[in-house]
């Protein structure tokens, strides 16, 4: 009974290549839409997530000036100095470190290779604000730190381009008039969050960098870290009253200095990609419910026709409940299939966009089974409950069936 | 079983469709004895209940009132699955309209009663063939109702009707979309597997000279038999 169902439904299949066509088609796009969509939502979230995460995610940056740019008219404000550096460090409850930045850009040139990058003045803080492992060498001494020797480690975009990806450290390099051992290499970074290459930078001693780049002591922007144990928005409070007595800004005055929080951005962007994702999805139910419907159509337009051929079953003395399974199996087999071609479909789709737009590729086992599950339940109800109805008929009301 | 008993016989069947003020009734008691192995043509006007009774005794509809004997068992008394089995057993249909399956080859056609009698895949080729040899079409078994004329669409649905060798052969204005040529060609066919395989044929039909193969024609008029008549002349038309 079973093997002739199969048979059966296995024949009705392929004698009708154009509608069984056209419902696994419904199905296919259903699937493949909704499943391509939410994953790249998913894979964009993620992707962002984990470039706010590679930021550092407890760092205060402290830069002069109102927000990102350096203000419109007016003095400019003073840069920072060491003794705010220090400062902030003893005498801030919850900071773990603060690293000083001072920066230049210079081209490098070693062996004929020429490479324009970012120079970065630090100091050993720089590694303990966030994490950013090297992958061979050792960070500065503090000799080299106090006596502004040149030495750097360098990033592993310049390794690519100097050295051709070779090994780097104990290797010197000319770099502007300054020839500089390296001393260490950096793990890769990637684009940071707003465009940019992490790795492109020779980060050496913040008085290497303020003698022989900047030729001045000031500060531009330090990385202040924040022991997690302790209120960002306390610390942060306690940075901002530190630096407005150190700046002379009395009562009234604005700051004239930003700190840019990245926990808190870290937060903000997330709540934004949280959005992101529940609009894709909307995008997606659509999706689902479009490709839903194509399936309907198709199903009841093939009624009329199947309506005749469940008469004729009928009346030749097959019993109800066969041809129903006949056309539960037919539905099913179709759903499945258009479903699996649909879930093929989508992990290209999704494989080769991750390829061609620097995003992850991910497989999210939840909106694969969703999608998979709605798309074959409405194939199976709507190839089914039509079947159930004309089955139901007497069989020569069916065989009248216009 | 008595050997002399009918092979079906109806006492005060009725029929009536819809409710109330709208109620129609196609059949108002009908009485009919068909012996075995008779030849019998269905006679009347439209609407005199011919084709309703055609569907109470191919087990395609039940009656609304009345008894139904088929050897001797109470049809209206089955449920639905078990008049399906009745169908698949002892009946085989043959209708104006052909009803074959679309896209299905001859042989397919043919099989499917078999199918869901569960006979297994050689069995069911050779009977399929034989049956299809019987109305001369063994030749096309690979062909599709498409690719098939009017008359040899309905050698298939004979074929399909008598492949599980039923009792009845129920045929409904079997040749009213054909030539004449055509439905004499299949007038002889019923009246051959009458003769050699002993079959009950029932016809309804609205032409005499279709009924005039019969051995009896039965009259209806208004939702009753009007008169029985057994048709002495059947032979020469035979012939």
């Amino acid at each position: 009974m079973l093997g002739t169902t199969f048979l059966l439904a296995i024949r009705s299949i392929l004698r009708h290549k154009l509608r069984s066509f056209l419902t696994t088609l419904g199905i296919i796009i259903g699937v493949a839409a909704v499943v391509t969509i939410s994953t790249l939502g998913q894979a964009t979230t993620s992707a962002v997530q984990s470039n706010i995460a590679s930021l550092g995610s407890n760092i205060l940056q402290v830069r002069p000036g109102q927000g990102f740019g350096r203000g419109g008219g007016g003095p400019r404000p003073p840069d920072f100095d060491e003794a705010d550096v220090e400062a902030i460090r003893d005498q801030i409850a919850g900071v773990t470190a603060v690293a000083p930045q001072a920066q230049s850009t210079a081209t490098a040139i070693y062996n004929g290779a020429n490479w324009s990058t970012t120079i970065n003045g630090t100091t050993n803080a720089y590694f303990t604000v966030q994490p950013w492992p090297l992958v061979s060498g050792r960070t500065f001494s503090p000799e080299e730190e106090a006596a502004g020797k040149a030495v750097c480690i360098i990033g592993n975009t310049v390794r690519t381009n100097l050295f051709g990806g070779g090994e780097a450290v104990g290797s010197r390099f000319r770099i502007g008039n300054v020839s500089c051992d390296v001393i260490g290499t950096l793990s890769t970074r990637g684009q940071a969050g707003f465009g940019g290459d992490q790795d492109d930078v020779v980060i050496m001693p913040i008085k290497t960098v303020q003698r022989r780049f900047t030729g001045t002591r000031d500060i531009r922007l330090m990385l202040v870290g924040v022991n997690p144990a302790y209120d960002g928005a306390q610390v942060q409070q306690s940075l901002t009253q530190l630096l407005r007595e150190r700046r002379n800004i009395s009562g009234g005055k604005e700051d004239d200095f930003n700190i840019f929080d990245t926990a808190q951005i870290s937060a903000t962007i997330t709540s934004t990609t949280t959005l992101l994702t529940t609009i894709v999805s909307a995008v997606a139910a659509i999706s689902l419910l479009v490709g839903g419907i194509g399936i309907m159509n198709i199903m009841l337009v093939s009624v009329t026709e199947r309506t005749r051929e469940i008469g004729i079953r009928l009346a030749i003395g097959a019993v109800a409940s066969e041809v129903l399974m006949q056309f539960l199996v037919e539905a099913v087999a179709l759903s499945c299939l258009g479903g699996l071609i649909g879930l093929l479909i989508a992990q290209a789709a999704v494989a080769g966009l991750s390829i061609a737009s620097d995003l992850p590729f991910l497989f999210v086992p939840q909106v694969n089974a969703l999608a998979f599950g709605v798309s074959a339940l409405i194939g199976v109800v709507f190839g089914y409950f039509p079947a159930r109805r004309a089955a139901s008929l007497n069989p020569i009301d069916a065989l009248r069936h216009e | 079983m008595a050997t002399d008993a009918p092979l079906i016989r109806l006492r005060g069947v009725t029929k009536s469709y819809g409710e109330g003020a709208t109620q129609f009734q196609a059949l108002k008691g009908v009485d009919l004895d068909i012996i075995a192995g008779d030849f019998v043509a269905v006679m009347g006007p439209s609407g005199s209940g011919k084709s309703t009774t055609m569907n109470i005794l191919g087990c395609l509809d039940v009656p609304t009132d009345g008894t139904f004997l088929f050897r001797g068992h109470h049809v209206e008394r089955l449920n639905r699955d078990q008049r399906a089995l009745l169908r698949r057993n002892y009946l085989g249909f043959v209708f104006q309209g052909f009803n074959l399956l679309s896209r299905t080859t001859a042989l397919e056609n043919v099989e499917l009663p078999l199918l869901y009698r569960g006979d297994a895949k050689a069995e069911r080729r050779r009977a399929s063939m034989a049956a299809l040899e019987k109305v001369g079409l063994d030749k096309w078994w690979d062909h599709t109702p498409a690719e098939l004329s009017g008359g040899q669409q309905q050698r298939v649905a004979i074929a399909r009707a008598i492949v599980t060798n039923p009792d009845v052969l129920l045929a409904d204005e079997p040749t009213g979309n054909l030539d004449s040529e055509r439905s004499v060609e299949i007038m002889h066919l019923l009246t051959d597997l009458n003769r050699t395989s002993g079959i009950t044929v029932l016809m309804v039909t609205h032409e005499p000279d279709m009924a005039a193969f019969a051995r009896t024609v039965v009259h209806f008029k208004d939702g009753l038999v009007e008169r029985i008549e057994a048709n002495h002349a059947q032979g020469e038309v035979v012939e």
